[in-house]
């Protein structure tokens, strides 16, 4: 049994127009998305903006309503209201903006303890001790404890948001872009750090990012969205060395290569995949321009081609 | 003058912070010469965003030391009718975010034949017109004349930079500062728009500054690269030498916490500490010695200078020659391998 | 923008509606009807019951609201019964006098605003600017009808500059020069009087849309195309700023008739203001009910016009 297991899910929200503000269609953000995650392992969601990536995580948390699916944690059914478990608390977010996920005018202790607060009943003297224990655990001072956000560091307020993700000991932590914001010495020392803690925490993390050289060193199995669909998921071997979809070609090709010696081989691949997008878009996108249903290549490798194959 | 098209020398941009002045860019040195792309690599704070609006004289409140030679004129010290005279014409900028740097209430057209009005004041405004839709053509903007009138919020983020990047070759200029050109755009379109602005380089012979914190940007786009930290140059090479032979521990830092392409490493190199902000630059000895924990002593007391190591190859290091990182060893090898 | 004017119109008459009921439901609770004030005591109370069922006074609220809301539509808003004649009637000279005091009162707000707004905000820190900051705190700080007051014994009793009261000299023709002459000299001190308090806020607020303005990234972009300083800030900064002003616009006839409430009764000015504290003061509530009627309406109306003027200026809703 799979630890989290997204199946079919569809979040739409309304158009509003015309004269009386009637719903006229739907934007389909997420649009008939299935996965599953391992435990312990690192789930990397991959997109460009628009690709429903965020919309997907957010639904998980249930910070967006599902307008169909299912999504399935520890074998129990996650989207069904007026649930009496709330599994919530096993599943945290962090969020992309250091600098706005945290609320400015609250000491690092209350953001840190505001879990704590909604889900157990702590004296405040037990309440200190264990935000220093989570400051300790994220490599904050505990001094810390009554500054307030603006007088921390970007790569720091990122540790003070993933702190207040892990106070309630969750198993499954999603991380929409939690580096996009950083500078680069900072993300190593992000990236670095989420490593630590999910081998100290036994965590699983589906990892939200549109940077694929971060998916990469991160994580274990990858899916790739477009205009909130999968065109693509495997491994993190199957994506990166036999991608099938254009799309994910296109991806991959368009990342800049640090090594100048092979800018021409570079512009080389990204001309080719061009000519192919150009010359096969038809073969990969529906007449509406959205990508097809999965058909799996190998155990492991699904893309999203055309029935016929 | 040779064929330098822009020279920069002990360039100091400080900024007023309560009573007193503080340099962002302290005592930069450079050149750039016809047809050459310089890339500028640094993180935030590094005062890169600083030096390309100091070139463009941009600060409106700034206390700018030293000299910025373009075609005869000292930007450093210039007037400013002069100066409108050259930005625009003979130099250009593209811009981060091309959501904000454009005026919400105007057609994207108008706001590039702004441009052309401001220094070809003889053209009528069907003229200018066409050369709008030119333009747009060669931006690579589907239907120009219908994207003429629209406004920055109907186009996508792409189609903005385009537009942007428009309006900074519209007179065809001589310099171009590119800052972050792709950081706020998808993968997909910064490969496109990065291609856009290689072609156009080609077809206009101007000199670029590139400025941008990728790493992968650079090894793309640049002929020369400089490495900015603290306000200051660390380091500045050809782009193959700096790639394969950093010198400066800051540079070398940066390279190792990349996520590496081609084998994932368990771990990301990591520069203990944070950028320090501009009222907490240290001012003596080298500045990024404070983030290497085992570094020598003298580092904090020497200020070294910019000197060249191999031809073209600066470095603003006393220790390079014999420092190393703790992990570095197992790196080469692997770098070795690969 | 069709569309979006003609829903917003939409939007506009269900607001009236709502606005009228409440107006007479508070009407209703208010003590006594129009019988109670103007009957002989020594009259047969049957036969004063007699005439309200006569009347319609006891018939259920919604039946009198329609038959009040019938006769509004048709211009009957009811009689006054301290002047004896039709609230219509009434209302009609004073509606064209506030009419003419607000246009006043509004002109002169934007001329005081703009130029001190674009100083101040042009030139934000500078000497200019901490003045006209001052003045606009001081016109925070002070109340109008203490302001109107001082203002009517300088310029009014002292100076002799401008009349004391009424909205124009008696015996002079209508239409005639000399008579227009005279509105305008009578309107003219209430107007400055309420303008220089009034316009503080729009001061203010164009001055803050400036300095917000100045920082955005545009106006770099504008400055790298090489543009002067001037046409920056008359081609990019000013037009950008004045639009939420003009967004403002509503706004400031909801303020206008809070001011001529004070400023017509200080002036002696006849005008809906004048009439209203009148005819509270005397429990003439059938025209207390019009004249807040015609006040909410202007409020309704103020508001729809902000938003027609934006949709037209903004093409971020213009294309919608």
């Amino acid at each position: 049994m799979a630890f989290l297991k997204v199946e079919d899910l569809k979040v739409h929200f309304p158009i509003k127009g015309g004269l009386f503000n009637r719903t006229i269609g739907a934007i389909k953000a997420v649009d008939g998305v299935s996965f599953e995650i391992e435990q312990g392992k690192t789930y990397g969601l991959v997109g460009e903006s628009g690709s429903g990536k965020t919309t997907t995580g957010r639904a998980i948390v249930g910070l967006n309503e599902i307008t169909e699916g299912k999504i399935t944690y520890e074998g129990e059914e996650l989207n069904i209201k007026g649930k009496a478990i709330d599994p919530r608390r096993d599943i945290q977010m962090i969020f992309q903006d250091p600098y706005s996920s945290l609320n400015p005018k609250k000491r690092v202790l209350d953001i840190v303890a505001e879990p704590l607060r909604n889900y157990e009943k702590l004296s405040r003297k037990e309440e200190r001790q264990r935000v220093h224990e989570l400051l300790e655990q994220v490599g904050l001072s505990p001094e810390s404890i009554l500054k307030y956000p603006h007088e921390f560091s970007g790569g720091q307020r990122q540790r003070i948001g993933v702190a207040r993700a892990i106070a309630l000991k969750p198993k499954l932590i999603i991380a929409d872009e939690p580096v996009s914001a950083l500078d680069v010495s900072v993300q190593a020392q992000v990236l670095n750090f989420m490593q630590d803690i999910q081998k100290e925490l036994n965590l699983t993390y589906l990892f939200i990012s549109h940077d694929l050289g971060i998916v990469k060193h991160m994580c274990d199995e990858i899916g790739i969205m477009y205009k909130g669909r999968y065109v693509e998921s495997g491994t993190k071997q199957d994506i990166f060395n036999s991608p099938q979809h254009i799309y994910t070609k296109r991806l991959v090709a368009a990342i800049p290569d640090i090594d100048p010696k092979k800018r021409e081989e570079k512009k080389q691949f990204r001309q080719e995949v061009q000519t192919e997008y150009e010359q096969s878009y038809n073969d990969y996108f529906d007449n509406e321009g959205l990508a097809y249903g999965l058909q799996s290549v190998s155990d492991t490798h699904l893309v999203a081609l055309p029935e016929k194959g | 003058m040779s064929k330098e098209l822009l020279e920069i020398k002990n360039l100091k941009t400080s900024f007023r912070i309560k009573d007193d002045y503080y340099a962002a860019v302290d005592d930069v040195t450079l050149t750039l010469n016809k047809n050459e792309v310089l890339g500028i690599v640094g993180e935030s704070g590094s005062g890169k965003s600083a030096l390309a609006f100091s070139v463009m004289g941009l600060h409106n409140r700034a206390k700018i030391e030293g000299n910025i030679h373009f075609k005869d004129a000292d930007i450093a010290n210039i007037s400013p009718a002069k100066l409108n005279k050259l930005r625009g014409d003979d130099m250009a900028m593209i811009f981060q975010d091309p959501l904000t740097a454009l005026n919400p209430l105007m057609p994207v057209g108008d706001q590039i034949a702004e441009a052309i009005l401001l220094h070809k004041k003889d053209m009528s405004t069907k003229q200018r017109r066409n050369k709008v839709v030119d333009l747009l053509n060669k931006v690579g903007i589907p239907r120009p004349e219908h994207t003429y009138d629209q406004f920055p919020h109907e186009l996508s983020g792409g189609m903005r930079q385009r537009i942007i990047i428009a309006t900074a070759i519209a007179n065809q200029p001589e310099l171009l500062i590119a800052d972050e050109p792709t950081t706020a755009l998808d993968v997909t379109i910064q490969a496109q728009i990065l291609d856009l602005i290689r072609d156009l380089k080609e077809d206009m012979n101007a000199g670029i500054i590139l400025i941008t914190h990728d790493l992968g940007v650079v090894a793309e786009m640049a002929d020369r690269v400089a490495v900015m930290y603290a306000g200051q140059i660390v380091e500045i090479a050809e782009v193959g030498a700096l790639f394969d032979n950093p010198l400066h521990p800051y540079t070398r830092s940066l390279l190792n916490s990349m996520p590496s392409e081609d084998e994932a490493q368990d771990k990301l190199h990591v520069i203990q500490g944070i950028v320090p902000s501009l009222q907490n630059l240290p001012r003596k000895g080298c500045r990024f010695a404070a983030r290497i924990p085992w570094v020598e002593e003298s580092a904090h007391e020497e200020n070294p200078e910019l000197h060249e190591v191999t031809p073209g190859h600066f470095v603003r290091c006393t220790c390079h020659n014999h420092f190393y990182f703790p992990d570095e060893s197992k790196e080469e090898q692997a770098n070795g391998v690969s | 923008m069709w569309k979006f004017i003609v829903r917003r119109l939409f939007i506009t008459l269900p607001q009236v509606i709502l606005l009228s009921v409440l107006i007479f439901l508070m009407a209703q609770m208010m003590p006594g009807d129009a019988l109670s004030g103007l009957i002989d005591p020594n009259i047969d109370p049957a036969a004063i019951e007699q005439q309200r069922e006569n009347l319609g006074l006891n018939n259920p609220w919604y039946v009198q609201y329609t038959d009040w809301i019938t006769g509004a539509l048709q211009g009957d808003l009811g009689q006054s019964f301290r002047y004896k004649m039709p609230v219509t009637e009434l209302v009609e000279q004073r509606l064209i006098n506030t009419f003419w005091l607000s246009v006043a009162t509004l002109l002169i707000t934007y001329i005081i605003a703009i130029p001190l707004g674009i100083t101040s905000g042009r030139y934000n820190d500078s000497w200019a600017d901490q003045m006209i900051t001052g003045y606009t705190y001081i016109g925070f700080a002070t109340p109008l009808f203490i302001f109107a007051l001082v203002m009517l014994w300088v310029f009014g009793y002292q100076l002799g500059w401008f009349p004391t009261g009424g909205s124009v000299a008696p015996g002079l023709e209508p239409g005639s020069f000399d008579y227009v002459l005279s509105k305008l000299q009578h309107l003219l001190l209430p107007a400055i009087s309420m303008a220089l308090i009034t316009t503080v806020n729009t001061v203010q607020y164009l001055r803050s849309e400036i300095i917000d303005t100045k920082q955005k990234d545009f106006i770099i972009t504008a400055r790298a195309k090489g543009a002067s300083e001037s046409r920056v800030y008359n081609r990019h900064i000013l037009r950008n700023s004045l639009l939420p002003i003009a967004a403002f616009f509503g706004f400031e006839i909801t303020g206008l008739i809070g001011g001529t409430v004070f400023v017509e009764n200080i002036f002696g000015y006849p005008g809906m203001g004048d009439l209203f504290i009148q005819s509270i003061l005397l429990r003439d509530y059938s025209v207390v009910t019009a004249v807040v009627l015609l006040f909410g309406i202007a409020s309704i109306l103020g508001a729809l016009i902000s938003d027609i003027i934006l949709s037209l200026v903004d093409p971020r809703i213009r294309i919608k």
